[in-house]
């Protein structure tokens, strides 16, 4: 299912269009698209209130209201969430440990992935539901021991802590996906390598990696913003303000009382800005690939 | 070719080095704390010195404890606001902008409408939840406009309340899972064959019926992706309610994942946590395994 939607070629939908291109008059066609419009314009409203909030003064908020337009644009409620939950230093911390696992997690994934698909090792078949059935579970199931061993261990409250455990939590899922991809690649290719006396080190290394990387760029994308978005372990392994995600800085404001509602507005759009400057680079991936995360 | 045959299976002998890391790494990261939880299930433990083999005394008080069962209604209430309403808004949806707004306006359009709805669903679930919070507090947003509009009588204390507080994080819920749906019902929709839909129309086939005679039973397979993945993750459901209810107001809107959270971090009870943990984990493996299975069956009549 992941990889035959990943796969869906831009053909068919083409096709398509060409078979489906008539168009209607009257109308109905305009009363179906101000429906869809309205439903649009209702899910995106919260984000539209965020902006138009946190950029005003609280004094205007009080006078006008939240669904008043701004008057100007005033810094001074998102320089006071940045500065109270340092915010930069947040910033820092899930680019690192993002980054991180997306690249530990794609090599692990390919090692992996190339004993899977290209080695077709024996028990290849149950390791993949192994895999995919230990990223099921609900991570409260291993949560507390986690816990325990990263204490145990001197990394506890650590990056490097929530860092090897996604990495091989995403690389499970990445396993999953690359085997069947490389259970594909064509098989002279890797044969003509062999006969050239490459082992299968140089394999891996000059033909497969070279051949995957735009299925690897994706699937590092995606273990980017997954772990971008984690929120329980997190929780659990980083206690100090200094380690702590931009995600878990938004799961605790709660908890710091932000009384004044613009306040509260400018620390959702600080929370958002990330998302959306990566949902403008990676739309078309994220969109398209999406079934590609429906297991997890 | 016997040599190169004898040459080849050597080699790929030589594959089994390429797991080591991976292997060491699940069973270090995922596996080894999964026994452990199934181990400390049995026992009851503070967290600190030897945990006391207690039996089966967790599992038996579970089945008293009304927090726990409430937490399991819950989960089922979720399940509305997780699977049903999102994969009904999602098909409908789904068709209405392939089927029609891409007929009739072009794939740009229907394109932006889908990245539109998407949009919530990459958002971290926290950061969210401030936003929905800020809107939903007594003297958020919600309330304004109704007190605004001469409706003040709808004006409701939403995530402080208790009836309130679960309609409230589902209406979040909602605004989160529809582009999740929305998105895989499209790109399953892409797989149909358009002549279905060019012969209803000759056969005077409104949208509604075509609807119900076509694009449904057609998209059974991605609903039925959609429905698992979603119930494992209605189970699973833990930050929502972590970040605008924190369980409350008086365990109204309490979940299995915060209840295991609380007991493991807040009452020390990591025993009994583990147990909690357990039954989620059981109910989580059967629906996978139901999941595993029929995509394999996909996969064999391809």
């Amino acid at each position: 299912m992941a990889d035959t939607v990943l796969g869906m070629s831009d053909a068919t939908t083409k096709k398509t269009v060409a078979v489906h291109g008539r168009r209607q008059r009257g109308i109905g066609r305009w009363l179906v698209l101000g429906l869809v419009v309205l439903g649009l314009l209702a899910t995106l409203f919260p984000f539209f209130l965020t902006v138009i909030n946190a950029i005003k003064t609280s004094a205007e908020y009080a006078a006008n209201g939240p669904l008043a337009l701004p008057r100007g644009i005033d810094f001074v409620q998102l320089q006071k969430f940045w500065d109270l939950s340092d915010y930069g230093r947040k910033l820092l911390n899930s680019a690192i440990i993002s980054a991180c696992v997306a690249v530990f997690g794609v090599i692990l994934s390919t090692l992996n992935a190339y004993a899977i698909g290209i080695g077709k090792v024996k028990g290849s078949k149950t390791l993949l539901v192994i895999l995919l059935l230990g990223i099921m579970v609900p991570q409260e199931s291993i949560v507390y021991p986690l816990y325990y061993m990263a204490k145990a261990v001197g990394i506890y409250d650590t990056q490097l802590a929530v860092i090897i455990v996604f990495a091989v939590i995403q690389s499970a899922f990445g396993t999953y996906l690359l085997s069947s991809v490389l259970g594909s690649f064509p098989r002279e290719i890797i044969e003509a390598a062999d006969i050239d006396g490459a082992n299968s080190w140089q394999v891996l290394w000059f033909v497969v990696i070279p051949v995957l990387r735009p299925t690897l760029m994706v699937v590092g994308t995606f273990f980017f913003i997954w772990t971008w978005n984690e929120f329980l372990i997190p929780l659990v392994l980083l206690v100090s303000n200094n380690n702590q995600t931009v995600a878990l800085a938004m799961g605790l404001t709660r908890g710091q009382n932000l009384s004044d509602p613009v306040l509260q507005a400018a620390a959702s759009l600080l929370g958002i800005a990330p998302t959306i400057i990566f949902f403008l680079i990676f739309q078309r991936t994220l969109t398209r690939g999406v079934a590609v995360g429906s297991v997890k | 070719m016997a040599v190169a045959e004898g040459a080849h299976s050597r080699s790929r002998r030589g594959y089994y080095f390429y797991l080591v890391p991976g292997v060491i790494g699940f069973t270090l990261i995922v596996l080894i704390p999964q026994i452990a939880n199934f181990v400390l299930s049995f026992t009851a433990w503070k967290g600190v010195g030897t945990p006391r083999w207690v039996g089966f005394q967790n599992y038996q008080k579970l089945l008293t404890d009304d927090q726990f069962w409430g937490s399991m209604i819950h989960t089922l209430m979720f399940i509305v606001s997780m699977t049903i309403i999102p994969v009904a808004i999602g098909v409908v949806l789904a068709s209405l902008l392939f089927d029609y707004v891409r007929d009739q306006f072009g794939e740009r359009v229907s394109n932006l409408f889908r990245a539109g709805f998407y949009l919530p669903q990459i958002l971290p679930i926290t950061t969210a939840g401030v936003l929905w919070g800020w809107i939903l507090s007594p003297v958020g947003v919600a309330n304004i406009v109704f007190k605004a509009i001469g409706l003040d009588g709808l004006a409701q204390n939403w995530i402080g309340d208790a009836t309130w507080a679960l309609p409230s994080v589902s209406l979040m819920i909602v605004w989160i899972q529809v582009g999740y749906c929305l998105v895989v019902f499209m790109a399953g929709l892409s797989r149909i064959d358009p002549s279905l839909y060019e012969a209803a129309q000759l056969d005077g086939a409104g949208w509604w019926q075509r609807l119900l005679s076509i694009t449904i039973p057609m998209l059974a397979p991605e609903i039925f992706v959609v429905v698992l993945t979603t119930l494992i993750a209605a189970l699973k459901l833990f930050a929502p309610v972590f970040v605008l209810t924190a369980a409350g107001p008086d365990n109204a809107t309490m979940v299995p994942s915060y209840l295991t959270y609380y007991h493991f971090f807040t009452t020390q009870r990591v025993g009994y946590g583990a147990a909690i943990a357990v039954v989620q984990m059981i109910l989580t493996v059967t629906l996978a395994i139901i999941f595993l299975r029929f995509q394999a069956r996909q996969q064999a009549t391809e």
